[in-house]
């Protein structure tokens, strides 16, 4: 799950960090207060959306008076961003974060995630602050400074000194950059986080530390024990067929192309989808249903996968280890009828009783495809997509 | 021979009594598993599909003498559950349950190498050596004794694999699902060392997935310590960047962990790629045994 900016800086904030003052509105009418609350000259408003590349796509300005900082917030407010981390669409905008003006002089990049290699979490800093760290790391590796976080000892102020040292820093900057390492791990390890990201993280013109942007996934399976940030989820930001498909368990992608795909296990579900490349066509979906396909699943699913009206053909692969085939074929035939689903659903059927299952799709007089193996269910569902076209 | 597991295996499951412990256990006492107890706290003394069930798993050690221990308890109590067992003295737990938060097996992964005890998943089918002990969710119908050695990182790709190695009559030494997940308590280096040294296995399947760097690692070691054929597959292709797909693991993030970067280690390695699911079997036969 991603937090919003506003929301990352929150928890900094809880956490005794750096951070400049801000508030942010949901009405353009509020923005005047926002700024005569936080005072100044200069104020910065930032659309909050859960995608990088805000600033180039015009999502973050600097204003001088509070007209110019309520036309900014009438522009977004109920908008979409379009960035190069969005899809064409866009990601909508509901909140405009309203900050003091920071006068910087250095620009630094420090973040954390788990490195899956050394199984710890791993801090990164960089001297290189501002740009994608990506590029950093693809370009000039070394210029990135890494220390690891021992599980069974916890973060070392020593660690600190070493990064604070490698990013040059002078005087008091040592220690408040030691007391934000130790903040961001302990952070880390408190909120279940899967990264964390202070990008840039700043040297103001008095020469202090201060978090100017702030970036924080939290991992999904630690969700259950972090009532707080359940409460910070906007599902507005995800993608609406992902949100329901969550609801009942499902995991689903939309992706764009018009082959549906019904599958059950993560991996045989990308593995379908690549077969189905492979052959040509182009899958609309990942969608795992799961191991016990049951018709109520299934049904979902199927509802999930048809509201994509690129969709002209689906095709369902199922491996039933120990759930029985055909109970998934009864499954299938009773969702395809009650779902109406009216485009050719091409199945394949593999383990428990596979061939009792193919039999009862077969005397059914719906348009079911049973294909008896996995790579012509691929050239089936293929050819079925083209001639629809 | 096989690796991890055999007929002489002692195995103790952890959950024994709940749902998912009972289905799976009986399953396994059916396939010839030398089950020998299980743990539900609150419930020791009492017997379950015929076997006696403990409180904590150091009386259960200490009862039966068993080395091996798989748990199918909910994700929130896997850590406890999994200490629990290596405190004990286990040496080989395999765990089954998927959803453990990612920080609570950063903490397991470290403490089990300090204890020495070999952790198989999370979030996975778990270990089946044919004919002789199956150790987790597996359908043990599908697979025959014989020679080629599978790892995997998802159930129902290994379940094809298993699949297709038996319609080509090789059969499988033993079959090993290392899980979904990000941190995993094995790798494929782990489980790869182990058949290069077992005699049964005279070639080995392995089958990724996008996310990580674990198939680029695996690269490297092939070429430098793996005698015998490999044959891999990488799910993904089509995968597209920064979405998780299904397993927590299955996440291309900063251009990193693309399957295209995985094929491209492993054909370096001069390992036998197949683009195709459909082809393991096909490419285990170019293997020429």
């Amino acid at each position: 799950m991603n937090l919003h900016e506003y929301q990352a800086k929150q928890l900094f904030a809880d956490y005794g960090l750096p951070v400049c003052k801000g508030i942010v509105v949901d009405d353009a009418e509020k923005v005047a207060g926002a700024i005569e609350d936080i005072g100044g000259k200069k104020w910065m408003v930032k659309v909050q959306v859960h995608a990088g590349g805000r600033g180039k796509a015009g999502g973050v300005k600097c204003v001088h008076d509070a007209e110019e900082a309520r036309a900014f917030a009438q522009q977004w407010l109920g908008k979409n961003l379009i960035t190069y981390q969005t899809d064409a669409k866009g990601q909508p905008v509901s909140k405009i974060l309203v900050e003091a003006c920071t006068a910087i002089s250095q620009e630094l990049y420090l973040g954390a995630v788990i490195d899956r290699s050394s199984c710890r979490i791993v801090f990164m800093a960089s001297l290189e602050g501002g740009v994608e760290i990506e590029q950093v790391a693809a370009k000039r590796p070394e210029k990135i400074l890494k220390t690891f976080i021992d599980p069974l000892t916890g973060p070392q102020s020593s660690q600190g000194r070493e990064l604070a040292l490698g990013l040059e820093l002078e005087g008091d900057q040592i220690n408040q950059f030691i007391e934000l390492f130790l903040g961001l791990a302990k952070l880390f390890q408190d909120l279940d986080l899967s990264l964390l990201e202070i990008n840039p993280l700043v040297i103001t013109s008095e020469g202090n530390l201060q978090c100017l942007d702030g970036k924080i996934n939290i991992d999904g399976n630690a969700l259950y024990r972090q009532p707080k940030l359940q409460e910070m989820a906007d599902p507005s930001q995800d993608d609406d067929r992902e949100v329901l498909a969550a609801h009942w368990d499902l995991n689903y992608v939309a992706l764009d192309g018009n082959i549906g795909c019904m599958v059950n296990g993560a991996g045989l579900a990308m593995g379908t989808m690549d077969i189905i490349q492979l052959h040509g066509g182009k899958p609309a979906n990942f969608l795992d249903v799961g191991g016990g396909t049951t018709k109520e699943r299934v049904t979902e699913a199927f509802k999930i996968i048809l509201s994509d009206e690129n969709v002209v053909t689906v095709l369902v692969n199922i491996f039933g280890g120990i759930v029985r085939c055909d109970l998934i074929a009864e499954g299938v035939i009773g969702a395809v009828e009650e779902v109406g689903v009216e485009i050719p659903v091409v199945v394949r059927l593999e383990g428990n009783n596979s061939e009792l299952g193919c039999e009862v799709l077969d005397n059914s007089d719906l348009n079911i495809i049973v294909a008896s193996s996995l790579a012509e269910a691929a050239e089936l569902s293929v050819s079925l997509a083209e001639d629809a076209l | 021979m096989s690796i991890l597991v055999d007929s002489n295996t002692k195995v103790i499951c952890q959950g024994f009594t709940g749902s998912q412990g009972t289905f799976h256990s009986k399953q396994a006492i059916e396939y010839g598993t030398n089950m020998v107890g299980g743990v539900t706290p609150g419930k020791g003394g009492q017997v379950h599909l015929g076997l006696p069930v403990f409180d904590t798993m150091q009386k259960a050690v200490d009862d039966t003498g068993a080395e091996t221990s798989v748990i199918y308890v909910p994700a929130p109590f896997c850590k406890d559950s999994i200490l629990e067992a290596a405190e004990a003295g286990i040496k080989l737990i395999v765990c089954i349950t998927e959803g453990i938060p990612t920080l609570d097996m950063v903490v397991v992964k470290a403490k089990c190498d300090e204890l020495g005890a070999r952790l198989i998943g999370p979030n996975c089918p778990g270990v089946i050596t044919p004919g002789q002990c199956k150790v987790g969710i597996m359908p043990g119908y599908i697979h025959q004794p014989g020679k080629v050695g599978i790892v995997s990182r998802s159930g129902t790709l290994t379940y094809e694999a298993v699949k297709q190695t038996s319609d080509h009559g090789y059969g499988q030494s033993s079959c090993v699902g290392i899980g979904g997940d990000p941190v995993p308590g094995s790798g494929f280096i782990d489980i790869l060392g182990m058949f290069e040294k077992d005699p049964q296995t005279e070639a080995i399947v392995m089958i990724g997935e996008i996310g990580g760097t674990a198939e680029e690692e695996a690269a490297g070691f092939i070429k430098e310590c793996i005698s015998k054929p490999v044959v891999a597959y990488i799910a993904g292709v089509t995968a597209p960047a920064g979405k998780r797909m299904g397993h927590a693991g299955a996440i291309i993030s900063g251009g990193k962990g693309t399957a295209d970067e995985k094929f491209e280690a492993l054909d370096e390695a001069g390992v036998i790629t197949v683009r195709s699911l459909a082809e393991i079997g096909l490419g285990l036969a170019k293997t020429g045994n």
